[in-house]
Protein backbone atom coordinates (compact mmCIF):
# COMPACT_ATOMS: atom_id res chain seq x y z
CA UNK A 1 0.00 0.00 0.00
CA UNK A 2 1.44 3.08 -0.79
CA UNK A 3 0.58 5.12 2.09
CA UNK A 4 2.18 1.89 4.15
CA UNK A 5 5.13 2.46 2.17
CA UNK A 6 5.84 5.98 2.74
CA UNK A 7 5.21 6.38 6.40
CA UNK A 8 7.14 3.04 6.55
CA UNK A 9 4.28 1.60 9.35
CA UNK A 10 4.81 -1.85 10.01
CA UNK A 11 2.14 -3.79 10.92
CA UNK A 12 3.45 -5.04 14.88
CA UNK A 13 3.94 -1.70 16.32
CA UNK A 14 3.31 -3.64 19.39
CA UNK A 15 7.10 -4.41 18.92
CA UNK A 16 7.97 -0.81 19.85
CA UNK A 17 6.87 0.42 23.01
CA UNK A 18 7.76 4.16 24.72
CA UNK A 19 10.25 4.94 22.33
CA UNK A 20 10.08 6.72 19.23
CA UNK A 21 9.54 4.23 16.43
CA UNK A 22 11.94 3.85 14.14
CA UNK A 23 9.32 2.71 11.88
CA UNK A 24 6.95 5.68 12.08
CA UNK A 25 8.94 8.43 9.37
CA UNK A 26 8.82 12.04 11.05
CA UNK A 27 8.76 13.16 14.24
CA UNK A 28 5.95 11.57 16.23
CA UNK A 29 5.57 14.04 19.19
CA UNK A 30 5.47 11.25 22.42
CA UNK A 31 4.43 12.65 24.75
CA UNK A 32 2.51 16.31 25.61
CA UNK A 33 5.07 17.99 27.80
CA UNK A 34 3.10 21.10 27.60
CA UNK A 35 -0.07 21.77 29.41
CA UNK A 36 -2.30 22.49 26.72
CA UNK A 37 -0.97 21.89 23.36
CA UNK A 38 -3.07 20.89 20.07
CA UNK A 39 -2.58 21.27 16.50
CA UNK A 40 0.87 21.74 16.95
CA UNK A 41 3.89 19.46 16.73
CA UNK A 42 6.20 18.53 19.77
CA UNK A 43 9.56 17.57 20.06
CA UNK A 44 9.62 13.91 20.76
CA UNK A 45 10.16 13.86 24.69
CA UNK A 46 11.79 11.28 27.22
CA UNK A 47 10.18 7.97 27.14
CA UNK A 48 8.95 8.01 30.65
CA UNK A 49 5.04 9.26 30.98
CA UNK A 50 5.35 11.52 34.38
CA UNK A 51 2.80 11.53 36.96
CA UNK A 52 0.91 14.72 36.94
CA UNK A 53 -1.51 14.83 40.40
CA UNK A 54 -4.52 16.62 37.42
CA UNK A 55 -3.62 15.15 34.47
CA UNK A 56 -6.44 16.45 32.40
CA UNK A 57 -4.00 18.79 29.66
CA UNK A 58 -5.81 18.65 26.47
CA UNK A 59 -6.88 22.00 25.84
CA UNK A 60 -9.76 21.18 23.94
CA UNK A 61 -13.41 20.55 25.03
CA UNK A 62 -15.30 17.87 23.30
CA UNK A 63 -18.48 15.93 24.18
CA UNK A 64 -20.50 13.55 22.38
CA UNK A 65 -23.56 11.54 23.46
CA UNK A 66 -26.10 8.90 22.37
CA UNK A 67 -29.71 9.36 21.59
CA UNK A 68 -32.74 8.47 20.11
CA UNK A 69 -31.75 10.23 17.32
CA UNK A 70 -28.57 8.48 16.68
CA UNK A 71 -25.22 10.15 18.45
CA UNK A 72 -24.41 13.97 18.27
CA UNK A 73 -20.82 15.07 18.55
CA UNK A 74 -19.63 18.25 19.30
CA UNK A 75 -16.01 20.01 19.73
CA UNK A 76 -14.64 23.53 19.82
CA UNK A 77 -12.37 24.90 17.25
CA UNK A 78 -10.02 26.65 19.06
CA UNK A 79 -5.87 25.09 18.69
CA UNK A 80 -3.89 26.40 21.60
CA UNK A 81 -0.44 26.28 22.04
CA UNK A 82 0.86 27.20 25.39
CA UNK A 83 -1.16 30.50 25.83
CA UNK A 84 -1.14 31.51 22.22
CA UNK A 85 -4.50 30.47 19.87
CA UNK A 86 -3.06 28.50 17.05
CA UNK A 87 -5.63 28.26 14.88
CA UNK A 88 -9.40 29.76 15.60
CA UNK A 89 -10.91 27.21 13.31
CA UNK A 90 -9.43 23.66 13.74
CA UNK A 91 -11.54 20.97 13.24
CA UNK A 92 -11.55 18.40 15.82
CA UNK A 93 -14.24 16.30 14.46
CA UNK A 94 -12.86 13.73 11.24
CA UNK A 95 -15.04 11.73 9.75
CA UNK A 96 -13.10 8.06 8.83
CA UNK A 97 -15.97 6.91 6.92
CA UNK A 98 -20.19 7.96 6.64
CA UNK A 99 -20.80 6.05 9.97
CA UNK A 100 -18.06 6.66 12.36
CA UNK A 101 -16.86 9.89 13.15
CA UNK A 102 -13.38 10.56 15.67
CA UNK A 103 -13.43 13.48 18.12
CA UNK A 104 -10.00 13.81 18.92
CA UNK A 105 -8.18 16.04 21.55
CA UNK A 106 -4.52 16.34 22.31
CA UNK A 107 -1.39 16.56 20.64
CA UNK A 108 -3.17 17.66 17.33
CA UNK A 109 -0.63 15.95 14.78
CA UNK A 110 -0.44 12.60 16.56
CA UNK A 111 -4.42 13.00 16.22
CA UNK A 112 -4.51 13.55 12.84
CA UNK A 113 -1.99 10.29 12.32
CA UNK A 114 -4.20 8.12 14.26
CA UNK A 115 -6.63 9.23 12.68
CA UNK A 116 -5.45 8.16 9.14
CA UNK A 117 -4.02 5.26 10.28
CA UNK A 118 -7.17 4.17 12.17
CA UNK A 119 -8.81 5.10 8.54
CA UNK A 120 -6.36 2.98 6.30
CA UNK A 121 -7.05 -0.43 8.58
CA UNK A 122 -10.38 0.28 8.18
CA UNK A 123 -10.46 0.25 4.72
CA UNK A 124 -7.98 -2.43 4.73
CA UNK A 125 -10.35 -4.63 6.97
CA UNK A 126 -13.37 -4.51 4.58
CA UNK A 127 -11.22 -4.95 1.37
CA UNK A 128 -9.84 -8.42 2.97
CA UNK A 129 -12.72 -9.24 4.85
CA UNK A 130 -15.89 -7.85 2.35
CA UNK A 131 -17.49 -6.66 5.44
CA UNK A 132 -17.09 -2.90 7.04
CA UNK A 133 -15.29 -3.57 10.41
CA UNK A 134 -18.15 -2.67 13.34
CA UNK A 135 -17.85 0.27 15.40
CA UNK A 136 -16.91 -1.83 18.33
CA UNK A 137 -14.39 -3.32 16.29
CA UNK A 138 -12.92 -0.60 15.33
CA UNK A 139 -12.29 1.15 18.90
CA UNK A 140 -10.67 -1.88 20.28
CA UNK A 141 -8.07 -2.05 17.28
CA UNK A 142 -7.76 1.82 17.54
CA UNK A 143 -7.19 0.84 21.38
CA UNK A 144 -4.65 -1.95 20.44
CA UNK A 145 -2.73 0.36 17.98
CA UNK A 146 -2.64 2.94 20.72
CA UNK A 147 -1.76 0.95 24.25
CA UNK A 148 2.64 0.91 22.85
CA UNK A 149 2.16 5.07 22.83
CA UNK A 150 1.40 7.88 25.55
CA UNK A 151 0.45 11.21 25.01
CA UNK A 152 -2.19 11.35 22.95
CA UNK A 153 -6.04 11.24 23.18
CA UNK A 154 -8.02 10.65 20.65
CA UNK A 155 -11.87 9.44 21.47
CA UNK A 156 -14.13 7.68 18.27
CA UNK A 157 -17.91 8.70 18.19
CA UNK A 158 -19.57 6.40 15.63
CA UNK A 159 -23.03 4.68 15.26
CA UNK A 160 -23.66 1.42 13.50
CA UNK A 161 -26.30 -1.14 14.03
CA UNK A 162 -27.66 1.29 16.89
CA UNK A 163 -25.81 4.09 17.84
CA UNK A 164 -22.14 3.81 19.76
CA UNK A 165 -19.92 5.84 21.85
CA UNK A 166 -16.51 4.89 22.66
CA UNK A 167 -13.79 6.61 24.77
CA UNK A 168 -9.79 5.62 22.92
CA UNK A 169 -7.55 7.27 25.13
CA UNK A 170 -3.71 6.98 24.07
CA UNK A 171 -3.10 4.53 26.97
CA UNK A 172 -5.27 1.70 25.89
CA UNK A 173 -8.23 3.10 27.88
CA UNK A 174 -11.12 2.17 26.04
CA UNK A 175 -14.98 2.38 27.22
CA UNK A 176 -18.34 1.91 25.64
CA UNK A 177 -21.04 4.41 27.02
CA UNK A 178 -23.54 7.30 26.11
CA UNK A 179 -21.74 10.45 27.28
CA UNK A 180 -18.36 11.59 27.26
CA UNK A 181 -16.37 14.57 27.04
CA UNK A 182 -12.97 15.33 27.10
CA UNK A 183 -10.51 17.72 27.40
CA UNK A 184 -9.83 20.78 29.59
CA UNK A 185 -13.04 22.03 28.85
CA UNK A 186 -14.41 18.42 29.72
CA UNK A 187 -15.83 18.91 33.58
CA UNK A 188 -17.81 22.54 32.39
CA UNK A 189 -19.62 20.51 29.86
CA UNK A 190 -20.26 17.48 32.05
CA UNK A 191 -22.14 19.96 33.95
CA UNK A 192 -24.68 21.03 31.51
CA UNK A 193 -24.70 17.61 30.06
CA UNK A 194 -25.46 15.54 33.31
CA UNK A 195 -28.29 17.08 33.83
CA UNK A 196 -30.23 17.05 30.24
CA UNK A 197 -29.17 14.15 28.41
CA UNK A 198 -31.64 11.76 27.57
CA UNK A 199 -32.48 9.13 25.86
CA UNK A 200 -35.90 10.92 23.88
CA UNK A 201 -34.58 13.98 23.45
CA UNK A 202 -35.63 15.30 19.64
CA UNK A 203 -33.22 16.22 17.48
CA UNK A 204 -32.95 20.22 17.53
CA UNK A 205 -32.72 19.69 21.56
CA UNK A 206 -29.90 17.31 21.37
CA UNK A 207 -27.74 19.74 19.35
CA UNK A 208 -29.02 22.40 20.93
CA UNK A 209 -27.99 20.60 24.36
CA UNK A 210 -24.22 20.10 22.59
CA UNK A 211 -24.10 23.70 21.65
CA UNK A 212 -24.83 25.19 24.91
CA UNK A 213 -22.65 22.68 26.91
CA UNK A 214 -19.53 23.23 24.61
CA UNK A 215 -20.14 27.15 24.56
CA UNK A 216 -20.33 27.30 27.92
CA UNK A 217 -17.03 25.11 28.56
CA UNK A 218 -15.90 27.47 26.16
CA UNK A 219 -16.76 30.28 28.53
CA UNK A 220 -15.22 28.99 31.57
CA UNK A 221 -11.72 27.04 30.20
CA UNK A 222 -8.85 29.67 28.56
CA UNK A 223 -7.96 26.69 26.19
CA UNK A 224 -11.82 26.43 24.69
CA UNK A 225 -13.34 28.45 22.42
CA UNK A 226 -13.79 30.29 19.32
CA UNK A 227 -16.69 28.33 17.32
CA UNK A 228 -18.63 25.34 17.65
CA UNK A 229 -18.35 22.15 15.52
CA UNK A 230 -21.39 19.93 15.60
CA UNK A 231 -22.15 16.24 13.83
CA UNK A 232 -25.23 14.11 14.04
CA UNK A 233 -24.87 10.94 13.26
CA UNK A 234 -27.62 8.72 12.24
CA UNK A 235 -28.65 5.21 10.15
CA UNK A 236 -27.80 6.95 7.21
CA UNK A 237 -25.01 8.41 8.01
CA UNK A 238 -23.26 12.10 8.98
CA UNK A 239 -24.46 15.21 8.90
CA UNK A 240 -22.25 18.16 9.78
CA UNK A 241 -25.15 20.64 11.66
CA UNK A 242 -22.89 23.78 12.04
CA UNK A 243 -24.40 26.83 12.70
CA UNK A 244 -21.96 29.50 13.45
CA UNK A 245 -22.14 31.68 9.77
CA UNK A 246 -18.36 32.26 10.49
CA UNK A 247 -17.11 28.99 10.63
CA UNK A 248 -19.14 28.30 7.64
CA UNK A 249 -17.82 30.67 5.74
CA UNK A 250 -14.16 30.04 6.59
CA UNK A 251 -14.62 26.51 5.81
CA UNK A 252 -15.89 27.60 2.19
CA UNK A 253 -12.98 30.09 1.76
CA UNK A 254 -10.13 27.39 2.66
CA UNK A 255 -12.34 25.02 0.00
CA UNK A 256 -12.76 22.56 2.92
CA UNK A 257 -15.85 20.28 2.15
CA UNK A 258 -18.49 21.12 4.30
CA UNK A 259 -19.75 17.55 5.13
CA UNK A 260 -23.18 18.55 4.68
CA UNK A 261 -24.44 15.95 2.81
CA UNK A 262 -25.51 12.30 4.05
CA UNK A 263 -25.19 8.70 2.70
CA UNK A 264 -22.17 7.04 2.07
CA UNK A 265 -20.29 9.81 -0.62
CA UNK A 266 -20.19 12.04 2.71
CA UNK A 267 -16.74 11.47 2.90
CA UNK A 268 -13.95 13.58 2.50
CA UNK A 269 -12.94 14.32 -1.04
CA UNK A 270 -9.27 14.91 -1.77
CA UNK A 271 -6.48 15.51 0.29
CA UNK A 272 -5.38 11.91 1.99
CA UNK A 273 -5.88 8.42 0.71
CA UNK A 274 -7.68 7.36 3.97
CA UNK A 275 -10.93 5.92 2.42
CA UNK A 276 -12.59 8.81 1.26
CA UNK A 277 -14.73 8.35 -1.41
CA UNK A 278 -15.38 5.16 -1.57
CA UNK A 279 -18.38 3.39 -0.25
CA UNK A 280 -19.23 0.83 1.98
CA UNK A 281 -20.53 -2.99 0.46
CA UNK A 282 -23.42 -3.40 2.32
CA UNK B 1 -9.38 4.53 43.76
CA UNK B 2 -10.26 1.40 43.09
CA UNK B 3 -11.51 -1.75 45.11
CA UNK B 4 -11.20 -5.26 44.74
CA UNK B 5 -11.78 -7.67 47.41
CA UNK B 6 -12.36 -11.64 47.57
CA UNK B 7 -13.29 -13.94 50.63
CA UNK B 8 -12.83 -17.44 50.02
CA UNK B 9 -15.66 -20.13 51.58
CA UNK B 10 -15.23 -23.95 52.31
CA UNK B 11 -16.71 -24.71 48.93
CA UNK B 12 -16.86 -21.18 47.01
CA UNK B 13 -15.13 -17.92 46.75
CA UNK B 14 -16.79 -14.67 47.05
CA UNK B 15 -15.37 -11.43 44.52
CA UNK B 16 -16.37 -8.13 44.12
CA UNK B 17 -14.69 -4.73 42.72
CA UNK B 18 -16.15 -1.23 42.37
CA UNK B 19 -17.74 -0.19 39.26
CA UNK B 20 -16.51 3.41 38.71
CA UNK B 21 -13.46 3.79 35.67
CA UNK B 22 -12.03 7.55 35.91
CA UNK B 23 -9.77 9.65 34.47
CA UNK B 24 -8.16 12.04 36.38
CA UNK B 25 -11.00 13.50 38.74
CA UNK B 26 -13.85 12.89 36.11
CA UNK B 27 -15.80 9.60 36.49
CA UNK B 28 -16.22 8.64 32.86
CA UNK B 29 -18.16 5.64 33.65
CA UNK B 30 -20.14 3.77 36.52
CA UNK B 31 -20.88 0.35 35.15
CA UNK B 32 -17.78 -0.88 34.15
CA UNK B 33 -16.90 -4.52 34.74
CA UNK B 34 -13.45 -5.04 36.48
CA UNK B 35 -13.82 -9.14 36.13
CA UNK B 36 -12.58 -11.20 33.50
CA UNK B 37 -13.55 -14.43 32.99
CA UNK B 38 -10.61 -16.82 32.28
CA UNK B 39 -12.28 -20.29 32.29
CA UNK B 40 -15.76 -21.48 33.44
CA UNK B 41 -14.78 -21.27 37.12
CA UNK B 42 -11.70 -18.77 37.24
CA UNK B 43 -12.24 -14.99 37.47
CA UNK B 44 -9.43 -12.96 37.37
CA UNK B 45 -10.08 -9.53 39.15
CA UNK B 46 -7.86 -6.32 37.80
CA UNK B 47 -6.98 -2.56 38.80
CA UNK B 48 -3.82 -0.72 37.89
CA UNK B 49 -3.14 1.78 35.49
CA UNK B 50 -5.46 2.63 32.56
CA UNK B 51 -4.96 0.87 29.43
CA UNK B 52 -2.67 -1.80 30.93
CA UNK B 53 -5.46 -3.38 32.70
CA UNK B 54 -7.54 -4.17 30.02
CA UNK B 55 -4.53 -4.88 28.08
CA UNK B 56 -3.02 -7.58 30.15
CA UNK B 57 -6.41 -9.45 31.43
CA UNK B 58 -7.64 -9.93 27.99
CA UNK B 59 -3.90 -11.45 27.30
CA UNK B 60 -4.11 -13.18 30.11
CA UNK B 61 -7.63 -14.31 28.70
CA UNK B 62 -6.85 -15.32 25.75
CA UNK B 63 -3.72 -17.65 26.29
CA UNK B 64 -5.47 -19.23 29.30
CA UNK B 65 -8.46 -20.22 25.97
CA UNK B 66 -5.93 -20.94 23.63
CA UNK B 67 -3.98 -23.20 26.08
CA UNK B 68 -7.57 -25.18 26.20
CA UNK B 69 -7.98 -25.09 22.47
CA UNK B 70 -4.60 -26.69 22.09
CA UNK B 71 -4.65 -29.20 25.11
CA UNK B 72 -8.63 -30.53 25.68
CA UNK B 73 -8.39 -29.53 29.53
CA UNK B 74 -8.56 -26.28 30.90
CA UNK B 75 -6.47 -24.96 33.60
CA UNK B 76 -6.47 -25.44 36.97
CA UNK B 77 -7.11 -21.88 38.89
CA UNK B 78 -3.45 -22.63 40.55
CA UNK B 79 -1.58 -23.02 37.10
CA UNK B 80 -3.12 -19.79 35.49
CA UNK B 81 -2.36 -18.03 38.59
CA UNK B 82 0.83 -18.63 38.15
CA UNK B 83 1.01 -18.37 34.50
CA UNK B 84 -0.32 -15.08 35.31
CA UNK B 85 1.96 -14.36 37.86
CA UNK B 86 4.94 -15.36 35.39
CA UNK B 87 3.93 -13.16 32.83
CA UNK B 88 3.58 -10.24 35.14
CA UNK B 89 7.03 -10.92 36.41
CA UNK B 90 8.55 -11.22 32.54
CA UNK B 91 7.25 -7.74 31.91
CA UNK B 92 8.59 -6.43 34.91
CA UNK B 93 11.68 -5.94 34.59
CA UNK B 94 11.28 -5.15 30.62
CA UNK B 95 11.22 -1.51 29.39
CA UNK B 96 6.88 -1.90 29.01
CA UNK B 97 5.97 -2.98 32.50
CA UNK B 98 2.12 -3.59 33.42
CA UNK B 99 0.99 -1.90 36.48
CA UNK B 100 -1.84 -3.70 37.72
CA UNK B 101 -2.94 -5.17 40.55
CA UNK B 102 -4.55 -8.36 40.41
CA UNK B 103 -7.36 -11.25 42.45
CA UNK B 104 -7.35 -14.65 40.97
CA UNK B 105 -10.44 -16.48 42.36
CA UNK B 106 -11.52 -20.25 41.23
CA UNK B 107 -12.62 -23.68 41.97
CA UNK B 108 -10.86 -26.44 41.30
CA UNK B 109 -12.21 -30.41 41.07
CA UNK B 110 -9.62 -31.64 43.46
CA UNK B 111 -8.16 -28.69 45.35
CA UNK B 112 -11.33 -26.85 46.31
CA UNK B 113 -11.73 -22.71 45.97
CA UNK B 114 -8.50 -20.97 45.50
CA UNK B 115 -8.26 -17.16 46.43
CA UNK B 116 -4.62 -15.79 44.87
CA UNK B 117 -3.37 -12.24 45.64
CA UNK B 118 -0.86 -10.78 42.81
CA UNK B 119 0.06 -7.30 43.21
CA UNK B 120 2.41 -5.04 40.82
CA UNK B 121 5.45 -7.14 41.63
CA UNK B 122 4.07 -9.63 40.37
CA UNK B 123 3.99 -11.61 44.24
CA UNK B 124 1.72 -13.78 44.30
CA UNK B 125 -0.18 -15.77 47.33
CA UNK B 126 -2.87 -17.85 48.20
CA UNK B 127 -5.12 -16.11 50.64
CA UNK B 128 -7.76 -17.18 52.53
CA UNK B 129 -9.06 -13.20 52.08
CA UNK B 130 -7.47 -10.58 49.91
CA UNK B 131 -8.23 -6.88 49.14
CA UNK B 132 -6.81 -4.19 46.76
CA UNK B 133 -6.86 -0.53 46.89
CA UNK B 134 -6.95 2.49 48.97
CA UNK B 135 -10.13 0.72 50.31
CA UNK B 136 -7.77 -2.56 51.71
CA UNK B 137 -6.51 -0.36 54.37
CA UNK B 138 -10.07 0.30 55.79
CA UNK B 139 -11.12 -3.03 55.34
CA UNK B 140 -8.67 -5.64 55.88
CA UNK B 141 -9.19 -5.10 59.57
CA UNK B 142 -13.03 -6.41 59.15
CA UNK B 143 -11.62 -9.57 57.39
CA UNK B 144 -9.43 -10.53 60.14
CA UNK B 145 -11.75 -9.72 62.76
CA UNK B 146 -14.81 -11.67 61.17
CA UNK B 147 -13.00 -14.35 59.19
CA UNK B 148 -13.89 -17.76 59.50
CA UNK B 149 -12.71 -20.87 57.11
CA UNK B 150 -16.16 -21.91 57.30
CA UNK B 151 -18.31 -19.52 56.60
CA UNK B 152 -21.55 -20.18 54.80
CA UNK B 153 -22.13 -17.86 51.61
CA UNK B 154 -25.00 -15.75 53.45
CA UNK B 155 -22.33 -14.72 56.15
CA UNK B 156 -19.61 -13.96 53.41
CA UNK B 157 -22.38 -11.97 51.65
CA UNK B 158 -22.79 -10.30 54.67
CA UNK B 159 -19.27 -9.69 55.71
CA UNK B 160 -18.82 -8.25 52.42
CA UNK B 161 -21.69 -6.20 53.36
CA UNK B 162 -19.62 -4.85 56.56
CA UNK B 163 -16.54 -4.01 54.02
CA UNK B 164 -18.37 -2.25 51.33
CA UNK B 165 -20.66 0.08 54.67
CA UNK B 166 -17.07 0.67 55.90
CA UNK B 167 -15.94 2.04 52.59
CA UNK B 168 -19.19 3.94 52.35
CA UNK B 169 -18.71 5.79 55.56
CA UNK B 170 -14.94 6.22 55.30
CA UNK B 171 -13.46 6.59 52.34
CA UNK B 172 -12.96 10.19 50.77
CA UNK B 173 -14.00 8.69 47.46
CA UNK B 174 -17.33 7.69 46.19
CA UNK B 175 -17.92 4.13 45.20
CA UNK B 176 -21.84 3.43 44.35
CA UNK B 177 -21.69 0.35 43.15
CA UNK B 178 -19.99 -3.15 43.42
CA UNK B 179 -20.43 -5.71 40.86
CA UNK B 180 -20.38 -9.28 42.91
CA UNK B 181 -19.91 -12.67 41.67
CA UNK B 182 -19.64 -16.30 43.31
CA UNK B 183 -17.59 -18.95 42.21
CA UNK B 184 -18.32 -22.76 42.93
CA UNK B 185 -18.18 -26.01 41.49
CA UNK B 186 -21.47 -25.36 39.15
CA UNK B 187 -19.53 -22.23 38.30
CA UNK B 188 -19.83 -18.45 38.63
CA UNK B 189 -23.08 -16.77 39.33
CA UNK B 190 -23.82 -13.21 39.23
CA UNK B 191 -25.15 -11.92 42.23
CA UNK B 192 -27.15 -8.54 42.62
CA UNK B 193 -24.69 -5.32 42.66
CA UNK B 194 -24.36 -3.50 46.19
CA UNK B 195 -25.04 -0.13 46.43
CA UNK B 196 -24.25 1.21 49.78
CA UNK B 197 -26.70 4.13 50.26
CA UNK B 198 -26.22 7.64 52.33
CA UNK B 199 -23.56 7.61 54.74
CA UNK B 200 -24.38 7.15 58.47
Amino acid sequence: MALQDVSGFQDTPMSHRWNTPASLSGSVPFRCDNRHTSLSSLSTSSSLPTRRPFPLSHGTTTLAFVFQGGVIAAADTRASCSGLVACPTAQKILPIHSHLLVTTSGSGADCMLWERILAREIRLYQLRHGRRLSITGSAKLLSHMLHPFKGTDVSPVSDRCGPKLFYVCSDGTRLQGELFSVGSGSPYAYGVLDGEVRWSLNEEEAISLAREAVYRATHRDAYSGNCVDLFHITAQGYLNKITDQFLQKVREINHWPLFTESKGNACRDGGADTGCGWRGRE
Amino acid sequence: MEYLIGIQGQDFVLVAADNIAANSIIQMKQDQDKMFKLSDKILLLCVGEAGDTVQFAEYIQKNIQLYKMRNGYELSPKAAANFTRKNLADYLRSRTPYHVNLLLAGFDETDGPGLYYMDHLSALAKAPFAAHGYGAYLTLSILDRYYRPDLTRDEAVDLLKKCIEELNKRFILNLPSFSVRLIDKEGIHDLEKLMPVGAK
